[in-house]
């Protein structure tokens, strides 16, 4: 479904990320795990075509998208839920959900369906949709990031650290949700720190370091590699 | 049941506009007001651009000047009737705020504030130098006042108050609605984080463009009534030191409001008028209030009005509010 071939990303002289190669396959929950500054934001924000690629391609359903703009592939189904949460704190929770089927503003029938698949989803947001989403806690700003993202209809859902600094009990509940969005269909690419967690509802995994895929394999793979379990996971 | 409600405050406010000729006692007042109605149009365009989109222009001196020279040429020079000239300006300061568009915005922050000064004062330069066109410094003469619409005539000043007053309200609703509107929010979410407005596929460029074109437009109209209402114009009224008034006006009265620009502008206005005894020391006086206003209220006197409403209703209601934080901390 999706696939980087041999990506490279600069900003400037900085090389962020190089010869990343990717392979996600559709309905496939995929982790990238990696320190901060590894080169995961890079990746998301070189599918979502925001960061232009210096070399390689991005293929999506087949159709290579390098250099596409941003907006064309949410309209496609390529969405990114961007680390830290970062909703429109003045919007009520649910001018943010609507914000976020933007590239379907025209169909109001579809709007309203989605809508109540993400309050079935998270319903605290339900009962406070008419909140400002700067006044809510840390975890429904989390769920609100994620249920925007999914009002656009994705087909690939990619998430950058949804877990961070989160509460433990609210990031368990977090990657239920994320592995029942998953369930339904949408493929998933999610970035995380938290090793443990993700590699336990992932299929399968890329290791970055300093910009490049050191490891990669199967969920249980990694699990069992020792030099993720030193690196991630602290056993 | 309260009196006090926004509703009835805008109902009165606009009850009052209407009778205020009924209650001048000469024209200077109703001078004045029209005047300063017709800066507030301009300080509205600039507001949608630079308070709700985000883009701080200090180029709509410049189109206002367009708006106001395109009208008194067309009108003493081509010989157009005036609302067929009202129409045409507004479109030429929007062809020109596209053409300007394109290339400002590529820019962003702070290097989008510099370029726009530029433009703005290449706008004045063009306009002052280009004599056989706009007759450079000593301007337009003689541009008519608005035409009649049927038996409705524009040669009193209560007339043309009404006039002014109309387009003046009607911009206002024009505005609302956009802010009120899924359009509105994509301005504001291109202010709050363009990134984060890409990834949920807004196209930022196509937004801002529009944006600015349509700040262009209110500019210009603003221009355009100010060249048929002042019957003169000079280049000066492009300057920067125009620009700086408007942005004022704007700071002043709260930028990002929906209320500010009218506030502040009706504030400053009536206050320097007050204030002409002291002549170029106003700014001593203008100078520190801007400046305690930018530090203490950074949302002007909407804002800081906003705010004390804000916490008012939080002191009103600190059960509720308390169930709220319990019922957070549970989530």
């Amino acid at each position: 479904m999706l696939k980087l071939t041999d990506v490279t990303v600069n900003y400037a002289s900085f090389t962020a990320i190089k010869h990343v190669n990717i392979e996600v396959a559709k309905g496939e929950l995929v982790v990238l795990l990696g320190a901060n500054g590894a080169g995961k934001s890079t990746t998301f924000r070189a599918i979502s075509g925001i960061s232009k690629l210096s070399k390689g391609e991005i293929h999506f359903l087949g159709i290579p998208i390098g250099g596409r703009a941003p907006d064309k592939n949410v309209r496609e189904g390529i969405v990114q839920c961007a680390e830290g949460r970062k909703l429109f704190p003045q919007m009520t929770v649910q001018e943010n959900l609507k914000m976020g089927a933007y590239v379907h503003r025209k169909q109001k029938g579809e709007i309203k369906h989605s809508l109540e698949y993400v309050y079935h989803l998270f319903p605290i947001l339900k009962e406070k949709h008419h909140d400002e989403a700067g006044s809510l806690s840390g975890g429904q700003q989390q769920m609100l990031a994620i249920g925007r993202s999914l009002m656009s209809k994705p087909k690939l859902l990619m998430l950058d650290e949804p877990s961070v600094g989160l509460a433990p009990l609210i990031v368990e509940q977090m990657f239920q949700v994320i592995e029942e969005i998953n369930r339904e269909g949408i493929t998933i690419l999610l970035a995380e720190q938290n090793a443990n967690a993700a590699l336990s509802i992932a299929d399968k995994g890329y290791v970055f370091e300093n910009g490049e895929i050191v490891v990669q394999g199967s969920a249980r793979d990694l699990l069992a590699n020792d030099e993720v379990r030193k690196a991630y996971i602290g056993a | 049941m309260k009196i006090l409600t926004k509703r009835n405050a805008i109902i009165a406010s606009i009850i009052f506009a209407f009778s205020f000729p009924l209650i001048a006692q000469n024209d200077y007042y109703l001078h004045m007001l029209t005047l300063s109605f017709i800066w507030a149009i301009a300080v509205y365009g600039i507001n949608l651009l630079s308070g709700y989109t985000g883009y701080l222009s200090l180029a709509h001196a410049g189109f206002f000047a367009i708006g106001a020279y395109s009208l008194g040429l067309l009108t003493v020079k081509a010989g157009l009737n005036f609302w067929l000239a009202l129409v045409c300006a507004c479109l030429i300061t929007c062809v020109i705020g596209l053409l300007i568009g394109l290339i400002a915005l590529r820019t962003k922050e702070h290097f989008f504030a510099i370029y726009t000064l530029c433009v703005g004062y290449i706008i004045y330069l063009v306009i002052d130098k280009w004599e056989g066109l706009t007759e450079g410094v000593r301007g337009l003469i003689g541009i008519p006042a608005p035409g009649n619409i049927g038996p409705i005539t524009f040669d009193t000043a209560a007339s043309q108050y009404y006039l002014v007053l109309t387009f003046l309200l009607a911009v206002i609703l024009v505005v609302y609605r956009i802010v009120r509107s899924l359009t509105g929010r994509t301005y504001m979410a291109i202010r709050n984080s363009e990134d984060l407005a890409q990834t949920i596929g807004i196209s930022t460029m196509k937004n801002k463009l529009t944006a600015f074109v349509l700040s262009t437009f209110f500019a210009g109209l603003a221009g355009a009534l100010y060249a048929s209402f002042i019957r003169f114009i000079g280049p000066d009224i492009g300057s920067t030191s125009i620009m700086f008034d408007l942005l004022m006006y704007l700071l002043v009265g709260g930028i990002g409001t929906l209320s500010g620009p009218l506030v502040g502008t009706l504030l400053l206005v009536i206050l320097s008028q007050n204030l002409q005894f002291l002549q170029e020391y106003r700014m001593l006086i203008f100078g520190p209030l801007l400046t305690l206003i930018i530090i203490f209220y950074p949302r002007g006197i909407a804002g800081a009005v906003f705010d004390w409403q804000s916490k008012r209703k939080d002191k009103q209601l600190p059960n509720v509010r308390a169930e709220i934080h319990i019922k957070a901390e549970e989530g």
